[in-house]
């Protein structure tokens, strides 16, 4: 009982399939090559995109009322049923398009999401692994 | 006014609000065990509950009283306000709602530091967050004064100390766990208590012979009050609404409560789907206040007048419906606003409690390590105790007027913190600390002045309404400055990237 016995590694068989010698997308991504940001970049550049087109129809549609109702004041007082256009707009209208706005946008977001999750599980040389 | 004598049913429906809301904590503090429970209810709320939750706590006094008296007061230019808190929630899905949970932070302090890995940056974040969230609580405790006074003829001072009491035994216990069932009761408790009194005086107008809001010429010229640039009109007014758009519709992302919210839900994904529940809470809600404005051009013009604008809500429904009715309707409505105090100034308390618990407590006694929890308990006594003593010794703002400075604030700070730090990578530590201060200074100077004076004539104007310039300039001096530190850029800001960009299901290193 002096000498211990030598140190033994306990391995197991590989959860998973090596597929290839050639890396992964997910470890392109976590050993930040090009190849990783490139991925990355993609994605991040989908959703701001989509990010960037929202806020623009928002700009341009409810951002433009001040001033078109500055510029045509005759407009604001036109009466819907006896309800004047800007309460028929700022009181109602506008909830369900911010909530319409809302739902298409995470729509597209989880779908642009979905598009980079199978292209991380496609990998690089487009071999499904299993 | 005081109510002609029938003043138990108001007496009443406060003390069930505050019954139930302490139940409701003592109920969930029996599920709250540990710290993270505290802070951030273990991530673990569905979407629904959460956004039911985030609806109880966004809608405050300003959304419950402020909205109505406004539009009394000023007309169709207030709608503004409604509108901007609740795009305010697009803009914050769009840009910030999944990219800051995945963040993994409990506080925007905690983002800043993770982002850009500079002390500094998140001391002065810290500041922001408390007083951001004070600038926020005060008026919600001079709102519950003026409850109580209207309701009771009770001293102004009671509802703010009953509401502070309140907020602190509830937090104290149970935090955030117990805190997000509180919330979400509220919500609906605050929908019930302005939908059935407006059902019922809607059905008294009709009887009336439904005469036309519009043509009533009560304050001022009838032709204006539909206008949505009436208050100022020509170039000044055209000015204050584009600066209050953004300072509502970019200021939401950084509001203390509302941030600290998105770290309870399990991914990013559900942090989008609750967002946008939000917004079909909201849109639902801000219905309600614009027909109670317009109700009080025609049965309650001369609260405008008086200067009382704020109180419509608490007295319309006794000063259109007589006997008992008036009474239980006016009971339910003070209930409702009661509880908008109670669950904007907790969520609120909360925010503020974490971060004096991390940043103020926990760095004043470095050697002594205080226990998380308790540390997070002294820092809601002091979250509550300054705006409580501002509330007291302070006159009265008008709560949309000091919420809507507390959204300013948020604008041009957090704002473009969050938005470059989430879709940039070319921001510095000293470019965020220099936008930073950049926008604090310019929207707080406008927080200073308003509260020193009431004068917005002329040029003022931008000192009182200051979003419209202190956002773009917070912006410009973050960017411009990054480009000028390149070499200080973070050397993790890759990973950090993927973290917050990436679903939580791809097996990543996320740092």
């Amino acid at each position: 009982m002096t000498t211990p016995p030598p140190r033994v590694r306990v391995t197991g068989p590989a959860r998973r399939p090596i597929v290839s010698a050639r890396r992964g997308a997910g470890e392109e991504i976590d050993a930040d090559t090009s190849l990783g940001e490139l991925y990355v970049g993609s994605l991040l550049r989908a959703q701001l995109r989509l990010a960037v087109a929202v806020l623009l129809g928002l700009t341009i549609s409810l951002g433009s009322l001040p001033l078109v109702f500055h510029l045509a004041p005759g407009l604001a007082q036109t009466r819907v049923q006896g309800v004047p256009l800007a309460f028929l707009i700022l009181g109602f209208a506008v909830y369900p398009f911010l909530l319409a706005v809302g739902g298409a946008y995470v729509w597209r977001a989880e779908r642009n999401e979905k598009a980079f999750t199978a292209l991380l599980d496609a990998g690089p040389e487009d071999d499904e692994p299993g | 006014m005081t109510l002609d004598g029938g003043q138990a049913p108001g007496i009443i429906a406060v003390t069930l609000v505050v019954i139930t809301t302490l139940a409701l904590g003592a109920w969930g503090l029996r599920v709250s065990r540990t710290t993270s429970d505290f802070f951030v209810a273990s991530r673990s709320v569905r979407p629904g509950l959460n956004a039911a939750a985030i609806g109880g706590e966004y809608l405050s006094a300003a959304s419950f009283l402020g909205i109505a008296g406004l539009v009394l007061a000023f007309g169709a230019d207030m709608l503004w306000y409604p509108v901007g808190w609740t795009a305010g929630y697009l803009v914050l899905l769009v840009l910030v709602a999944a990219p800051l949970r995945r963040s993994g932070a409990y506080t925007l302090p905690d983002f800043a530091e993770a982002r850009l890995g500079s002390r500094r940056v998140r001391s002065v974040c810290s500041v922001l967050v408390v007083a951001i969230g004070w600038l926020y609580i005060l008026p919600q405790l001079q709102g519950a004064g003026l409850a109580l006074r209207i309701a009771f003829g009770a001293p102004q001072w009671l509802g703010a100390v009953i509401v502070a009491l309140v907020v602190l035994a509830n937090v104290t216990s149970g935090g955030m766990r117990s805190i997000t069932l509180v919330q979400a009761f509220q919500f609906w408790l605050k929908l019930t208590a302005l939908l059935v009194p407006l059902v019922v005086l809607v059905a008294i107008w009709i009887g009336d012979g439904a005469p036309n809001p519009d043509d009533v010429a009560a304050t001022g010229n009838p032709d204006v009050w539909s206008l949505p640039l009436s208050e100022a009109g020509g170039p000044q007014g055209l000015y204050v609404t584009y600066s209050l758009i953004i300072a509502t519709f970019l200021g939401t992302m950084g509001l203390p409560h509302v941030v600290v919210r998105f770290y309870t839900n399990p991914d990013g994904r559900a942090a989008r789907r609750t967002t946008l529940i939000v917004l079909g809470l909201l849109g639902l809600f801000y219905l309600l206040p614009p027909a109670y404005g317009a109700l009080g051009r025609l049965y309650a013009g001369d609260l405008a007048a008086q200067g009382q604008a704020d109180s419509l809500v608490l007295q319309l429904p006794g000063l259109m419906a007589s006997g008992l009715l008036g009474q239980l309707l006016t009971a339910l409505v003070i209930a409702g606003a009661f509880a908008a105090f109670l669950s904007t100034s907790s969520g609120l308390t909360i925010a503020v409690a974490g971060v004096l618990s991390q940043d103020l407590i926990g760095r004043l006694a470095p050697g002594r390590r205080v226990p998380g929890i308790a540390s997070f308990r002294i820092g809601a006594v002091i979250a509550v105790l300054v705006p409580l003593l501002g509330a007291l010794s302070s006159p009265d703002l008008g709560v949309a007027r000091a919420v809507g400075l507390a959204f300013a604030v948020s604008a041009s700070t957090f704002c473009p913190l969050l938005v470059l730090g989430i879709w940039w990578r070319g921001l510095t530590d000293v470019g965020a600390l220099a936008g930073l201060l950049v926008g604090g200074l310019g929207s707080g100077a406008g927080v200073v002045w308003t509260l020193l004076t009431v004068r917005d004539d002329g040029l003022l104007v931008l000192l009182s309404q200051p979003a419209a310039w202190s956002v773009p300039a917070a912006f410009v001096t973050m960017v411009l400055v990054s480009r000028f530190t390149r070499h200080r850029r973070s050397p993790h800001v890759n990973t950090f990237m993927v973290r917050l960009h990436t679903p939580e299901a791809v097996p990543l290193d996320r740092g």
